[in-house]
Parts: structure tokens; C-alpha cells; sequence
């Protein structure tokens, strides 16, 4: 403390600069309540929905069919069976379209030309259509219309397919992009065609990328309701289905039918939905971030 | 193919005469495979823009016999819709004036906004500018599970919980267009702040060297150097969130209730462009009736305006990515 009388020197004057005047104390105070505030609420959405779900949150839940009479033991058995069939087709149609689709536009296509220029801001678009018009696509083209199958799973599985192949294309693009430009090369310079290149080299180097992206998608679809209301997964259905062409309910929509309807024992059914549901989604979500942490390469 | 050499006869078809040079490096070899793969990947690409086209072939088509039912004067400009009560077959005793639906959606809006846009762009900055890395890692994950929820979860929520304790505050009634509004910006916070952040991290760090250099601290240079720099891409992420919240189904069919009408008024509730399309949807309107018509136009409508909103989006994202 013998420098106080003398002038600060030069390193004094730029450690006072560092100190935080209130003003800029209060800013950064504020910054953090934001990010508080969205962390906050996330926590109490889940809190409430393990604390409002885990009485009904039991074997009955997924033994038993829906039913309005038995609310006390019913369960959403036929909800869980739909969303599966629905999402293996959504896997069956979205995976190689998308797959594809990106592989064109990141290895084939010259990104110069106007056609790819065209795709590729389409794609953009297509990204931010809201979900609900791809239902009414669906309801218009494949339940109705040119192909009419009816308000069965695989119109439920288009429907959801053609949501999330945007996502995919673009989730694909980017971890194809990751793959340096010299394992490419060096595939070439030793005689692979392009496609031997693209299907022995980049694919793999790229696939955890591709899956991390293509799991967040399907988390995406697993939870979506709005483009199955239109396409017929409204009905109170309580069999299983056994193919294809059954009529069908998931899970998200099961839980839109049940909030409206009255009794405590249902409101527990609903959110015990609610909870497995989520259940799912985190567990996806949490295999996608350790697939990322796990298999992430750095070039 | 036990032989162990490989033979001219284990090569394709397309395969060279082995009568030639061994390797010929003038001549691009046919190969029938390779072609047919790039044409499958190509048509896979197009579908994308095969999937626009079906989107407005499926909203035009049944427009034509909207319209000549219901007058487009009408459509844009009448405050009154009630396309869901009386005679389910006929056309004239129904309001189809679609404003009161626009007027949901609007309000909505809104307050999903101002919920989303100092919270979104707050967390951005901070993630971005004060944030260390570590902390950045754990926090980023967790935004995404918020957007992650699925919608009908979110509307639940907004219904059975935030309404409420709305309903004690300041008197909501039990459909109304706050509590689905407060929620959905909740959701839509992640969608502005990822975007935002990304648009502030692109700008070039020698930017803020060069603010510090000039004595200024970490507030000044965030609010007068980084984030000017980064304007157009925080405008495009807000917009972006426009558009989710525009689009946004469940919430508002859950919580925002049922009926139309031609108010402003968060308090009470005010049916959006989505929530009537699921409504008619989950009541399943028997295919050529008015109502069925009118989920077509009401899409129709909604498409054009999101259309326009990414257009605006993907413009400005455009612009601050050719910045540096």
C-alpha cells in the first residue's frame, strides 16, 4: 500500500478498468435472470409433470386400453403400439429420403446452378411451414384425394415424414460438411468412383453427426399432434394396430383427446401420459447428446 | 467368384475389352450404377420442392369452390366468422369473415413476443459474451430440451396450470389468449436465443478487441459494438420466432379455446387461424362441406403468411452472413 499518494502505473490503471461500474453490474445481473428465467420455467414444467403423473405413472398405464368408463385403471396401450407403428414408418420414408437428398446437395450437386440454388432455398422454407400444413397436404393427398387410403397409420407416418425431412436434410448436410475435403481427395486419387467415396468414406466418418440429428428429428416427431389431427388420429380407438392400413391414435393426440375430459382419475391418466411421454423424449434426447459427446471427430 | 485374380469376366459389363491398354485413362468408364445412384439422389432432392408444389395444389384447389361460394371481400375483411355453427351443408347462413381468426393469431403473437424477445435475446448475450465455456455447454443442451417439449404438453400446462394462477392475478377468463401466449414464448425463447447467439458469435472478435482498446467495459462494447454488428441476424431469429408462434397449433387449441371472436382482449379467449383448423379437423368435417372448404382457405391464408415471414427471414440471415 506505499503506492497510493504515487500516480497508478500503467498495469494499475487496467486492472481499475476491469472493475464493473453498477450500471454494468446491473446488466449483467439482468442477462443472467433471462437465461434463469428459461431454465426456471423448464424446471417447473417438468417438476409439475412428475409430481401430477407419477401417481397414475404404473404397469396399467401401459398394459390397459383407453377406456372412459374405467378411468381409475385404463391405460394408453393402443397410443403407444400407434406411435410406434407410425414412427417406424416415419423412419422408413424420412431416413433414406433425407439421407439421400443431402448427400446429393452436399457431394453431387454444382451449387452454382439455379435448380440447386432453388432446392436448397426450398428446403430453407419448408423448414419454417408450419406443422399443421403438412397435415392438410396429407389429409389432401393421401387420405383423400389421388390416394385416399383413409385415416390410417401410414398416412399418419407421411405426415410426420414430410415434416421432418427438412430437418434431416439439413442435419445431414452439416455433419456431411464436417468430413474434410481430403478424405474425399485421397478416396479418389486411389481410384474409388464417387460413390464408392461417398458410401465407404464420407458416410461413415460422418454417420454419428447423422445420427445425433436424425434422433432430435424423430424427438421432434414423436411429440407432434397437430398434423395427426387432420389425418385422422383423432378417433378413440382402444385396439392396437396391426399393420399399415389400421386405424390408429398416439400419444400426443390421445393426450389432446383426454384434456377435456372431466374427473380426477382421468386428469391423473392424462398426466401420467404426459410423463411417459416425456420420459421418452429425454431419453432420446439424452442418447443424441451422448452419441454427439461420444463419437463427435474433430478434423 | 471363388477365382482369386479378378478376371476381364468378374469386371461389369460395362468393363473395357481386355484386348486394350491395361488401364485406359483417356476414356471415362460407362458405369451404369453410379449413374443410376446420382439420378435416385436427385430425385430425392427434388421431392423437397415436389412437396411445396403438392403443399399449394392441396391449398388452391379447393380455394376455387371457396371462392365461389364465399366472396374474397368478405374472406379479408369480415369481422364476423361462425363457419362452425348452423346448417353443416350450407353456405349462406355463415359470417366468413376470417379477421376475428387473424386477431387471435395476432394477440397470441404478441405476447408470445414479448415474453420471448428480452428473455430470448438476454440469454443469447449472456451465452454469448459473458458465458464461460463450460457453463455454456451445460446451458445449451438444456434450452434445447425447452423447445424440445412437445406443444400438447406446453397447452396442457397453460391451461390447467398458468391459467389459474392468471385467473387470481388478473381476472382471465377460463379460455383466453394470455396464459397460451406466455407459454408459447416460453418455448419460442430458445428458437430467438440460439439464432441470436449464433449471429453475435459470427462477429469477428477483433470487433471487440478494438472496443476494449478504446477503454470501453463489457456492457458498452455488447450493446453499441456487438450487437449492431449482429442486427440483422438477431432480427431474422426474432422473426423466425414470429413465424413458430404464427404456425403454433396445440397451445392455442388447448388454452386459447374455441370461439371466434373479433377482439384484441388477451383476458378473454380468441380463436387463432391454427386452433380453428384442429377444431374443424377434430370434429371431422365431412369432406365437401363448407367447413371443409373453409380449413383449406383459413391454410391457405396461414401458409402465405408465414411464406412471407421466411422469406423476410432467410433475406436477412443472408445479409448478415455475407457481413464479414
Amino acid at each position: 500500500m506505499t503506492m497510493t499518494a504515487a500516480p497508478p502505473t500503467p498495469t494499475a490503471r487496467l486492472t481499475r478498468g476491469k472493475r464493473t461500474d453498477p450500471r454494468s453490474a446491473v446488466f449483467a445481473a439482468a442477462l443472467w435472470l433471462c437465461l434463469a428465467a428459461a431454465c426456471v420455467f423448464l424446471l417447473i414444467v417438468l417438476a409439475t409433470i412428475v409430481a401430477k403423473g407419477w401417481h397414475r405413472f404404473d404397469l396399467d398405464l401401459v398394459d390397459n386400453q383407453p377406456s372412459r368408463l374405467r378411468p381409475e385403471t385404463a391405460g394408453v396401450q393402443s397410443a403407444i403400439f400407434g406411435t410406434l407403428w407410425v414412427m417406424g414408418g416415419t423412419i422408413l420414408l424420412a431416413l433414406p429420403l433425407g439421407i439421400g437428398a443431402a448427400i446429393y446437395l452436399e457431394e453431387y450437386a454444382d451449387s452454382t446452378k439455379w435448380w440447386n440454388k432453388l432446392i436448397e432455398l426450398n428446403i430453407q422454407n419448408l423448414v419454417a411451414v408450419p406443422a399443421i400444413i403438412y397435415g392438410i397436404l396429407t389429409l389432401a393427398f393421401v387420405v383423400r384425394g389421388p390416394i385416399s387410403v383413409g385415416a390410417v397409420v401410414i398416412a399418419g407416418s407421411v405426415a410426420l415424414a414430410l415434416l421432418i425431412l427438412p430437418v434431416v436434410i439439413i442435419t445431414t448436410r452439416e455433419a456431411l460438411r464436417a468430413v474434410p475435403r481430403e478424405i474425399r481427395d485421397a478416396s479418389l486419387a486411389l481410384g474409388a468412383t464417387q460413390w464408392q467415396t461417398t458410401w465407404r468414406q464420407v458416410l461413415p466418418a460422418a454417420v454419428s453427426g447423422i445420427a445425433t440429428g436424425t434422433i432430435l428429428a424423430l424427438s421432434r416427431a414423436i411429440g407432434e399432434a397437430a398434423p395427426l389431427i387432420l389425418v385422422g388420429a383423432t378417433v378413440f380407438v382402444t385396439v392396437n394396430p396391426d399393420g399399415v392400413l389400421d386405424r390408429y391414435t398416439v400419444l400426443p393426440v390421445q393426450i389432446y383427446r383426454q384434456v377435456s375430459l372431466p374427473g380426477i382419475e382421468m386428469e391423473q391418466l392424462l398426466w401420467a401420459t404426459i410423463l411417459l411421454l416425456i420420459v421418452i423424449l429425454l431419453l432420446m434426447n439424452g442418447m443424441a447428446i451422448w452419441l454427439r459427446n461420444r463419437f463427435q471427430r474433430r478434423w | 467368384m471363388t477365382t482369386g485374380p479378378v478376371t476381364a469376366g468378374s469386371l461389369g459389363a460395362g468393363s473395357p475389352p481386355p484386348a486394350g491398354p491395361p488401364i485406359d485413362l483417356s476414356t471415362r468408364r460407362n458405369r451404369v450404377g453410379e449413374r443410376i445412384i446420382k439420378v435416385l439422389l436427385a430425385g430425392s432432392a427434388l421431392l423437397s420442392v415436389a412437396i411445396t408444389v403438392g403443399i399449394a395444389v392441396a391449398l388452391l384447389t379447393p380455394l376455387t369452390t371457396f371462392f365461389s361460394n364465399v366472396g374474397l371481400g368478405e374472406f379479408l375483411t369480415g369481422t364476423s366468422w361462425t363457419a362452425g355453427f348452423g346448417d353443416k351443408s350450407s353456405w349462406t347462413d355463415k359470417d366468413w369473415g376470417v379477421l376475428p381468426l387473424v386477431l387471435g393469431t395476432l394477440s397470441t403473437t404478441v405476447i408470445a413476443l414479448l415474453v420471448a424477445v428480452p428473455f430470448g435475446l438476454g440469454t443469447a448475450i449472456y451465452l454469448s459474451e459473458y458465458a464461460r465455456p463450460k457453463v455454456r455447454k451445460v446451458l445449451k443442451p438444456l434450452l434445447e430440451i425447452l423447445a424440445g417439449v412437445p406443444t400438447v404438453v406446453y397447452g396442457v400446462f397453460a391451461l390447467t396450470i398458468i391459467t389459474p394462477i392468471l385467473q387470481d392475478l388478473v381476472g382471465v377468463e377460463i379460455f383466453n389468449n394470455l396464459s397460451p401466449g406466455v407459454v408459447m414464448g416460453f418455448m419460442i425463447i430458445p428458437t430467438v436465443a440460439s439464432l441470436s447467439e449464433d449471429a453475435m458469435s459470427a462477429v469477428p472478435s477483433a470487433l471487440r478487441e478494438g472496443s476494449y482498446a478504446l477503454g470501453s467495459n463489457r456492457m458498452q462494447t455488447t450493446l453499441r459494438v456487438v450487437f449492431p454488428a449482429a442486427l440483422s441476424g438477431i432480427v431474422a431469429a426474432i422473426v423466425l420466432g414470429i413465424s413458430r408462434a404464427v404456425g403454433e397449433t396445440m397451445i392455442v387449441a388447448i388454452a386459447a379455446g374455441n370461439q371466434p371472436q373479433f377482439t384484441f382482449n388477451p383476458l378473454v379467449g380468441a380463436q387463432t387461424m391454427t386452433g380453428f383448423i384442429a377444431q374443424v379437423a377434430s370434429g371431422d368435417a365431412p369432406q365437401g362441406s363448407p367447413v371443409y372448404y373453409s380449413l383449406f382457405a383459413v391454410g391457405a391464408l396461414l401458409f402465405v403468411i408465414t411464406l412471407v415471414i421466411n422469406a423476410i427471414s432467410i433475406a436477412l440471415v443472408r445479409k448478415f452472413r455475407q457481413a464479414y
